[in-house]
């Protein structure tokens, strides 16, 4: 049985019992019921019509939950309006579901685990799984975002960009656990471009592909990070890159820009370089210019300090760097305003050919890394020069 | 079965034998102590006695309670902080001598030169919460 199939079947599902009156937490717990009897049945008896099986798997779920409940009235009103069985409507929800998992009164962290639930139709423990917390603690965030949302109306127009937010969000988690994060996040996202003709949708899932196309170059066999340079560019994906770039290519001929798209096209700029010593960091550095005119975040701006730096030289990296210091200074980094921003300093030193400096700064930020991986590459870079520098 | 936590210490922990900073090991020498912790997580996760390891940032901030309807007082980082805990890793086993015997083998991960650092590990007994509460069938 293909598990993904039968998971991408699940917000229309969802969405069909809603639209029968259904609450949405009660649908969603009939929904979870029926996927796990589906993933139990399926193997040895599999339905002709897996949609039309799941909907009526799910409503018998339902009434049995509601049957078990005090709420005796209502069932009985529910069951009068019972549609009579046959084809499930052709309307998809999809959308809506989307919307609603993504509210803005949710926190990120209730919404990513809402989508991946309710959208994703992973199981509790699955999500729990991959974030590495208790089951029961996922099963909490949840419910509390189930009834967060009870009160929202199923067919209010939502917003896009937070639907992406929380999409970019699981996609970036990577992977851990038995659930590829960044595989369903791309799965998701698919799914909503289907559902929406939108440039920042295409223009996050062309991002995605690009990116996730240089995820086998990305570690070596110990586990240890390869820097885009030193990648193998052999083992990139050739057919995801070509399928980001062409949906970007779509996605800029709308002519509506958003931050998605500059992060994508520059995305494309690395793929599309045969070694990394053609890459066209001129024309990268004008796509951050963009996204500086976008978003403003200090991370772009950092970024765009490299580009400027591998397009004009270390020493206008350098100088670029020290502009972004002085207009965020932040106590509570250490007197830097973003992550990465010693490491950055440190690999635009070397560039320079100051070893001595460099080295030091790579040992301060190794000292500041956000994860293990981070930490050990900018230990051993530190280590490099200095073994570099004692010959 | 009876957990441990066996403790790392950025700084308060006695000088290890072979005490050089890591940023002056050579490359190699860095990955094959990524290596050897990897290797040692790996080998107690098949033996079953894995249960959780994790690694701290070096800097923190010290809170505490400021009183009704205050926010809560932040200080800190504090460089005379004898004791710095870098990192952990539970155990599950079956005997105190198992437990010393698994913080040896982890205190042996290989550092500069090759050699195993001799880092010195704080081997610390869970309080355990349920052995009064099992109801007979």
């Amino acid at each position: 049985m293909n598990e993904v199939l039968l998971r991408s079947l699940t917000p229309s599902v969802l969405a069909i019992l809603v639209r029968r009156g259904v609450d949405f937490a009660a649908a969603e717990d009939a929904v979870q019921d029926a996927l796990l009897e589906a993933v139990r049945v399926w193997p040895a008896d599999p339905p002709r019509d897996a949609k039309g099986w799941l909907v009526t798997v799910a409503w018998r779920k339902f009434l049995d939950a509601t049957r078990a409940d005090t709420a005796r009235r209502r069932r009985e009103d529910l069951v009068d309006e019972e549609p009579a069985p046959g084809p499930t409507p052709a309307v998809d929800d999809t959308l809506q579901l989307y919307f609603l998992c993504a509210h803005p009164s949710l926190t990120p962290s209730s919404a990513v685990a809402l989508t991946l639930r309710a959208v994703g139709g992973l199981t509790t423990r699955q999500i729990a799984q991959a974030y590495l917390v208790p089951e029961a603690t996922m099963a909490q965030r949840i419910s509390r975002a189930k009834r967060t949302v009870s009160g929202v109306r199923f067919d209010q127009p939502g917003n896009v960009a937070t639907v992406l937010r929380v999409l970019y969000l699981v996609f970036n988690e990577g992977y851990s656990g038995d659930v590829d994060l960044a595989a369903e996040a791309i799965r998701l996202t698919r799914q909503l471009a289907a559902a929406i003709d939108h440039p920042e949708v295409a223009g996050l899932l062309a991002l995605m592909l690009l990116h996730h196309a240089r995820r086998a170059a990305r570690t070596a066999p110990d586990g240890s990070l390869v820097p885009l340079a030193e990648q193998d560019r052999g083992r990139w994906d050739t057919a995801a890159i070509a399928e980001g770039v062409g949906i970007l290519q779509a996605a800029l001929a709308l002519d509506r820009l958003g931050e998605f798209q500059a992060q994508a096209a520059i995305a494309a700029l690395h793929a599309d370089a045969p070694t990394a010593g053609e890459t066209d960091w001129v024309q990268i550095v004008e796509w951050y210019d963009e996204l500086v005119r976008l978003t403003d975040s200090p991370v772009v701006r950092l970024n765009r300090a490299v580009a400027v730096g591998e397009a004009d030289g270390p020493r206008a990296g350098l100088a670029e760097l020290a502009k972004l210091d002085d207009s965020s200074p932040s106590p509570s980094s250490g007197g830097y305003p973003v992550p990465r921003h010693t490491a950055v300093a440190a690999y635009l030193h070397e560039r320079d050919g100051d070893l001595a400096t460099a080295a030091r700064l790579y040992a301060e930020a190794a000292q500041k890394a956000p994860n293990l991986a981070e930490r050990d590459h900018l230990t051993r870079q530190a280590a490099r020069l200095n073994a570099r520098r004692r010959r | 079965m009876a957990k441990y936590l066996l403790l790392k210490h950025y700084r308060g922990a006695p000088a290890p034998a072979n005490d050089v900073p890591m940023d002056q090991w050579t490359p190699q020498e860095i990955s094959a102590h990524v290596q050897y912790m990897q290797d040692f997580a790996a080998r107690l996760e098949k033996t079953g006695e894995f249960v959780d390891g994790q690694a701290l940032a070096p800097e923190g901030t010290w809170v505490r309670y400021d009183g009704e309807g205050r926010p809560p007082v932040t200080d800190g980082p504090f460089a005379e902080t004898k004791d710095l805990i870098a990192g952990w890793m539970v155990i599950d086993v079956d005997s105190y001598e198992r437990a010393i015997e698994l913080a040896g083998e982890l205190s042996a991960a290989p550092g500069a030169g090759g050699k195993p650092i001799h880092e010195w590990l704080e081997v610390r007994p869970f309080l355990g919460g349920h052995e009064h509460c099992t109801v007979p069938e």
